[in-house]
């Protein structure tokens, strides 16, 4: 049953991701004839609703460092994400192994 | 939910700085004082560490046509305790922050107090309480990390209003817009952040009932169960 939970739970996040990208559809170009964007980062289109906001604010510090190019940045973020996982990932398998063992080690001790 | 470098007001910046540095201290005592107690612990806690990790470096695709990420705070503050998750969101948000210009130094105190404040202590405290009121074990994880992971977003929406309120609706007309950003985007997301929260802790049940148990975390029927 647990197992089943589990994995009915992975599905439910991958339809999480995968509906928006088939629902959501690329609008045609504005009058401007500029492209929409679509998928674009919340933090970037709050950018947008602030200098709708107060035309007038100017950001007061830039970022001490940026990534040089996207693939960059996505580098990054890969390693970030792979590093979390794999700790998990190792954690996971020795708590597995642990409890295999002390099973074995009971059943042992019983004979 | 990160606020872009230099994108609040100096004296905002300053205040929620101020507002999130008593958190991170007390959070740091904890955990240094939980690794001294029980160093066998300490694996544990970087597991709570690697999910919060792993979960704010996905961006994820949303109904609304843009993308954000959950937060993975919820599973360090169920385990933990709220305060220990101040000092290991810091860490993730100044990783951010300084390689991927992505959030910001000024911006950071403002940052930690909506994903590693807020996030957290509301997630532990539904847990507490639906732990109160007898759901079960799975609900009461999957509306601890989800809602944690809401209330994050909702209050980054709300320091960004109360730096940048409309000119005409004042402060709530700017939360609806920042929310409008920021929350409902979120909604899917939360929940993805809530199963996959469910999905570790029916793991870390299932092989380390002994570590659960004695963190209070479960009780021993739940560990049966």
């Amino acid at each position: 049953m647990k197992r089943h939970q589990n994995l009915l739970m992975m599905i439910a996040v991958v339809v999480l991701v995968a509906v928006p990208l088939w629902m959501v559809h690329k609008p045609a170009p504005g009058p401007d004839g500029k492209d929409v964007e679509i998928f674009r980062g919340a933090d970037d289109q709050a950018k947008d609703v602030i200098s709708q906001l107060a035309p007038g604010y100017h950001p007061w510090f830039k970022p001490l460092m940026e990534p040089p190019s996207g693939e960059i940045g996505s580098l990054l973020f890969a390693l970030q994400a792979a590093l979390g996982a794999g700790f998990i990932g190792y954690y996971l398998g020795m708590s597995v192994t642990r409890a295999r063992m002390r099973r074995e080690f009971d059943k042992e001790a019983q004979c | 939910m990160h606020i872009m470098e230099g994108f609040l007001p100096v004296k905002h910046a300053i205040g929620w700085s101020i507002a999130s540095a008593p958190f991170v201290a007390f959070g740091l005592r904890s955990i240094n004082k939980r690794i001294k107690e029980k160093p066998e612990q300490r694996m544990l806690l970087g597991v709570a560490a690697a999910f919060t990790f792993v979960l704010s470096a996905l961006k994820m695709p949303s109904v609304t046509g843009s993308c954000s990420h959950p937060t993975g705070t919820g599973l360090g503050a169920i385990l933990f305790g709220p305060a220990a998750m101040a000092p290991i969101g810091a860490v993730v948000l100044l990783f951010q922050a300084i390689l991927l210009a992505h959030g910001g130094i000024t911006t950071l105190g403002a940052n930690i107090f909506s994903m590693a404040v807020v996030g957290p202590f509301a997630a532990a405290a539904i847990y507490r309480f639906a732990k109160t009121a007898r759901l079960p074990f799975g609900l009461s994880v999957f509306l601890a990390a989800s809602l944690g992971d809401l209330l994050t977003y909702v209050t980054t929406s709300l320091q960004l209003a109360l730096a940048f309120p409309d000119p005409v609706g004042g402060i709530a007309a700017s939360f609806v817009k920042f929310a409008t950003v920021f929350a409902l985007t979120q909604i899917p997301l939360a929940i993805s952040e809530g199963f996959l929260t469910v999905i570790v802790f029916n793991a870390l049940v299932r092989f380390n009932p002994q570590e659960l148990k004695e963190m209070n975390v479960v009780t021993a029927q739940e560990v049966q169960a």
